[in-house]
């Protein structure tokens, strides 16, 4: 796949994976899922499905965005800006679900 | 004017300078990354606050048990849902081989890709249409009602749900419009296919909503 790979070029949209490597993706995104379907239905709990599940739909995320949406072929300050404000949704998971834990405490 | 201001003058100018794309593509593209990223915010602030209403309650639905499919006399847990993924994910493929087609100008192709990624994009919307009819009118869920459960989780369901699928649906619009034109040969004429490389960013994001749905709300 390497060979393809030209972060830096010019012309726009002319840089992309060939048909091969969408289909590879894409069979690799069926397996992730059916994977994170079998975490669920043999009933793992706790951290370890936390842990499974997350790392999962985090290869998938960047699997799509990646190959499918191309941003391995863009320029790197466009992933940069694309991706760094993702942050705050991080941040804001941090922030507010320990309130809802709190809330279950009280009750 | 001094040999090296003149060599600082040959060099590359910055990116930001000003007159250059700072990020080498097209303002069309850069304007749906920009939306894109705008509807990730949408749709993690619903995450996010699932998730903490989610932590407040304690116990929650199973949802294994609630969109479980009857098959042979045994029932399957998350069936549907699984169906829906696949489909889905399928949907994915198709677009990402309509854009490659496309790279390449086979007007035939992209329309075809297109058209089967449309039709996977209906039919996702139509399992949707089921599960909806199914828990409105045979458990009688409501926003702030079902028998499951919490009441939260009605709420939830239907707004992240819903909210998905009117994406799946506005996508299926999309992409129908997109293909009439490389139908009709505008992109020929206009000597680029851009515009179906930033459909397939719109429609690969919305597949990319549907994997943290997917974990946070069905397989969680």
């Amino acid at each position: 796949m390497a060979e393809h790979v030209q972060p830096h070029g010019e012309q726009v949209g002319a840089v992309h994976a060939p048909i091969r490597t969408y289909l590879t993706v894409w069979g690799w995104l069926f397996v992730l899922s059916a994977i994170a379907y079998f975490v669920d239905i043999v009933h793992l709990t706790g951290w370890l499905k936390t842990v499974l599940l997350t790392v999962l739909a985090l290869m998938k995320a960047g699997l799509i965005m990646a190959f499918f949406m191309h941003l391995r072929f863009e320029r790197l300050n466009l992933i940069y800006a694309l991706v760094a404000p993702l942050i705050f949704l991080v941040a804001m998971l941090v922030g507010l679900v320990p309130d809802g834990v709190s809330v279950l405490l009280r009750r | 004017m001094s040999a090296e201001a003149a060599l600082q003058h040959t060099e590359q100018p910055s990116v930001w300078a000003g007159g250059v794309s700072p990020f080498g593509v097209s303002w069309q593209k850069l304007m749906m990354w920009i939306f894109i990223l705008s509807d990730a915010f949408i749709f993690g602030s619903f995450l996010v606050s699932y998730a903490t209403s989610r932590a407040s309650v304690g116990a929650w639905v199973d949802t294994g048990k609630v969109f479980a499919l009857h098959v042979g006399g045994s029932e399957i847990p998350l069936l549907l849902i699984a169906i829906m993924t696949f489909i889905l994910v399928s949907s994915s493929g198709t677009m990402a081989l309509a854009v490659a087609n496309a790279y390449e100008r086979r007007k035939k192709q992209t329309v075809y890709y297109l058209f089967l990624t449309m039709l996977l994009g209906l039919t996702f919307v139509g399992c949707q249409a089921y599960e909806w009819t199914h828990l409105i009118v045979d458990y009688g869920v409501r926003p702030w009602w079902n028998p499951f459960g919490p009441p939260q989780f009605g709420a939830y369901f239907f707004t992240l749900t819903g909210f998905h699928g009117l994406h799946v649906l506005s996508g299926v619009i999309y992409l129908g419009l997109i293909a009439r034109q490389v139908a009709k040969g505008v992109y020929d004429r206009r000597g680029s296919y851009a515009n179906v490389e930033i459909a397939g960013l719109y429609w690969h994001f919305v597949d990319l909503i549907w994997v943290f749905i997917f974990t946070m709300f069905y397989l969680f």
